[in-house]
């Protein structure tokens, strides 16, 4: 496919507001997970929470917008001078031709949540207040941030489960590639809800400790919450900023919550994502793995990375820094993965002590220090739904894999 | 990329048992009767899973299945050449869900155990609380490992919809099975969103527009313009009384088999305006 280039980024999550404040606390080693504090939850499991939200409520014009998932998503578009490079971009699209796509998994379920817990005791009935469309319905968090940056065109959140912000930009490419936008702000938002943390904790998949991915005594996952953006552009020759290269989507067709335990759908996105990139698995440099550190996830994902790139290729997952942040996984480690490929810096895998001798996969647990061209970021989700997205460093020095015969062709 | 093919359709609502039964409903000979509407039966589903899935899932799955059988290739040797629809036996088609509001039952039933004393979310309904379970149970009913992609745009779901799978379509060049589907929300919910009655419809779409068919779109990239309606007011209540059946103009101008221009809504902004032709 044709390149995308990401012309302006930003993340917000437990380390911190802003891409400084993750990069920092990636280099440093510095968790942003803390035993869960959130709301009057009592569970004993950690979590990944971005302070300050419950103070920071949408007011004015946005005020029926207000709830977790929105302040969150709000606070996410003020960093790093996004929505100013969105607003420019607006200058020179227009704002009808540039799209949005928002991934989510509960958008502002919390509001329908707290709604609950105010019923009327005789009537039933929810408080007044409450108000469904722009908070707890799915595509509140995409018609929320369009208006923000004022944008008329297309719009639509992804909802795919724990994949939903990856596949935000596959739809995005195809909507620039079919002409139905010229550019697009893709996008992840989730906010911590007493829905995801009673249901992994239902379902035995939330840790007790700190997450551990490919750890031998790993045992769960730590919910997170994030806002991640990327404004994509089409790339321009000698494009030095980084760009998106491929996608891969697959389904499982295996179980609804179970991965298939062979990875089977899991090597056919990354299979697909090199395809479309026109890339062999040698010359992918770097994995961001979805490695949310439950037992049966991180041995699917292991056998698929071993049946595609074998043991040599350097992964780790950033799940420790951040938890599992479900819907916005996808942007959040896709913003990683590009600072990773500018700063030449491969992260550990945080809190992972001793790698599952079962798995083989070539799981870092240290940082290392290495240039890289290129790298893969995959997200996977329950109803057994896979993405992996391929970023690539532009530059104009060397020769880019890319640019020459070895371009995937795309069929239509 | 401006063209596709509408391959076949299935539909299920009130008083529009099927695409065959509802065909001349819709081209206006036959009088429209919001009759009540049969049981979602998604036969494809193994009976246990059947029994432990939701209306919504049944519905979504009930269309999806109909659309498939009624593909006009489904059955002949076509089939067994086409990559992309059989393979190994199995539906391999690239799907696109289209829903605004996912499975309202499953969380009610969740914020209702929230409100409980030690809070029992039942690890089944939060499996199911995600807005891509029937395009999970889609995938493991019809072993398709093809891409799926599930999306809200409030009541512009299903223009939005038809706009991902024809990009999706054109782009893969290859089939692409669009569902949208959405139900009437569970008390106290219902105050709060009104969707009046079940809609859901499924349709092939096909990059390839000489194939056969019940209908080609052609989509006008300029052009805007308000939403088309229905002359028929039953018609026009259920329309707008579920976000799925924004749709109707479209089935509607399909099942007339007339060329026409249909706007639909996708937003406070939006259209997706086509011409649907014979």
């Amino acid at each position: 496919m044709k390149p995308l280039a990401i012309t302006a980024r930003t993340v917000t999550n437990a380390l911190g507001r802003g891409v400084a404040a993750s990069l920092a606390a990636l280099r440093a080693e510095q968790s942003g997970l803390r035993p869960c504090d959130f709301e009057d939850a009592d569970l004993p499991t950690w979590i990944g929470r971005v302070a300050g939200l419950e103070n920071e409520p949408l007011t004015g014009e946005f005020a029926a917008f207000d709830c977790r998932n929105n302040r969150l998503a709000h606070i996410g578009l003020e960093q790093d001078g996004f929505a100013a490079a969105v607003r420019q971009a607006r200058d020179r699209y227009g704002a009808d031709r540039i799209g949005v796509f928002i991934g989510t998994s509960t958008s502002g379920i919390g509001a329908t949540e707290q709604a609950y817990r105010q019923r009327d005791p005789v009537t039933g009935e929810l408080p007044a207040s409450f108000d469904y469309q722009h908070t707890h319905n799915v595509f509140s968090v995409a018609d929320f941030t369009r208006r923000w940056l004022g944008l008329t065109g297309v719009a639509l959140a992804v909802s795919t489960a724990c994949s939903s912000s990856a596949k935000a930009f596959a739809s995005a490419c195809r909507h620039i590639r079919a002409g139905f936008c010229d550019a697009a702000v893709v996008g992840g938002v989730d906010s911590l809800c007493l829905t995801t943390l009673y249901g992994f904790n239902a379902l035995g998949l939330a840790s007790t400790q700190v997450c551990r991915p490919w750890d031998v005594e790993r045992d769960g996952l730590n919910v997170g919450e994030a806002a991640g953006f990327a404004l994509l552009e089409q790339a321009e020759s000698g494009d030095r900023r980084i760009q998106l290269l491929g996608y891969g989507e697959s389904s499982d067709a295996y179980h609804m919550t179970a991965a298939h335990p062979e990875g089977a759908g899991a090597a056919l996105a990354m299979e697909q994502a090199l395809a479309r990139a026109g890339l062999s698995a040698e010359q992918v440099d770097y994995i961001n793995l979805h490695g949310t550190a439950t037992p049966l996830n991180d041995a699917a994902e292991d056998k698929a990375i071993l049946r595609v790139f074998g043991p040599a290729t350097p992964c780790s997952s950033t799940k420790g820094w951040t938890g599992h942040t479900l819907g916005a996984a996808g942007v959040t480690e896709a913003i990683f993965v590009g600072l990773c490929l500018e700063q030449g810096f491969m992260p550990g895998t945080l809190n992972t002590r001793q790698r599952d001798p079962q798995l083989g996969a070539g799981v870092l647990l240290r940082a290392r220090e290495q240039t890289m061209r290129t790298a893969l970021s995959n997200s996977f989700g329950f109803g057994g739904t896979n993405c992996s997205l391929l970023f690539g460093r532009g530059d104009d020095e060397s020769p880019s894999p890319l640019a020459g015969e070895g371009r995937g062709e795309e069929k239509s | 990329m401006n063209t596709l093919s509408v391959a076949s359709i299935g539909v299920l609502a009130p008083g529009l048992a099927g695409w065959s039964a509802s065909r001349v409903v819709l081209a206006g000979e036959q009088l429209y009767s919001a009759a009540p509407m049969p049981a979602a039966l998604a036969t494809l589903l193994p009976a246990n899973e059947r029994r432990r899935t939701t209306a919504t899932v049944k519905l979504a799955l009930q269309v999806a299945q109909e659309a498939m059988a009624n593909h006009p290739s489904l059955d002949k040797e076509a089939v067994a050449n086409h990559p992309s629809l059989s393979k190994e036996g199995k539906m391999q088609v690239y799907t696109v869900l289209a829903s605004s509001g996912g499975d309202s039952e499953v969380l009610d039933k969740i914020c209702i155990a929230l409100t409980q004393p030690d809070r029992p979310v039942s690890p089944t309904q939060f499996h199911h609380s995600v807005h891509n379970t029937p395009a999970g149970y889609w995938a493991i009913a019809t072993g398709c490992t093809l891409p799926s992609l599930s999306l809200s745009a409030h009541d512009g779901s299903f223009a939005a919809g038809l706009r991902e799978a024809a990009a999706l379509a054109w782009i893969e060049a290859a089939p692409v099975l669009l569902i949208a589907y959405d139900l009437p929300l569970p008390f106290p919910l219902s105050e709060r969103r009104r969707i009046a009655a079940p809609f859901a419809v499924a349709l092939l779409l096909n990059p390839d527009v000489a194939g056969p068919r019940l209908a080609t779109l052609r989509f006008n990239r300029d052009a805007a313009g308000y939403a088309t309606s229905l002359e028929n007011s039953a018609l026009e209540t259920l329309r707008i009384g579920n976000p799925a059946a924004r749709s109707l103009p479209l089935l509607c101008a399909i099942a007339r088999q007339q060329a026409q221009r249909v706007i639909l809504p996708v937003g406070d902004h939006e259209s997706l305006s086509m011409e649907v032709e014979p």
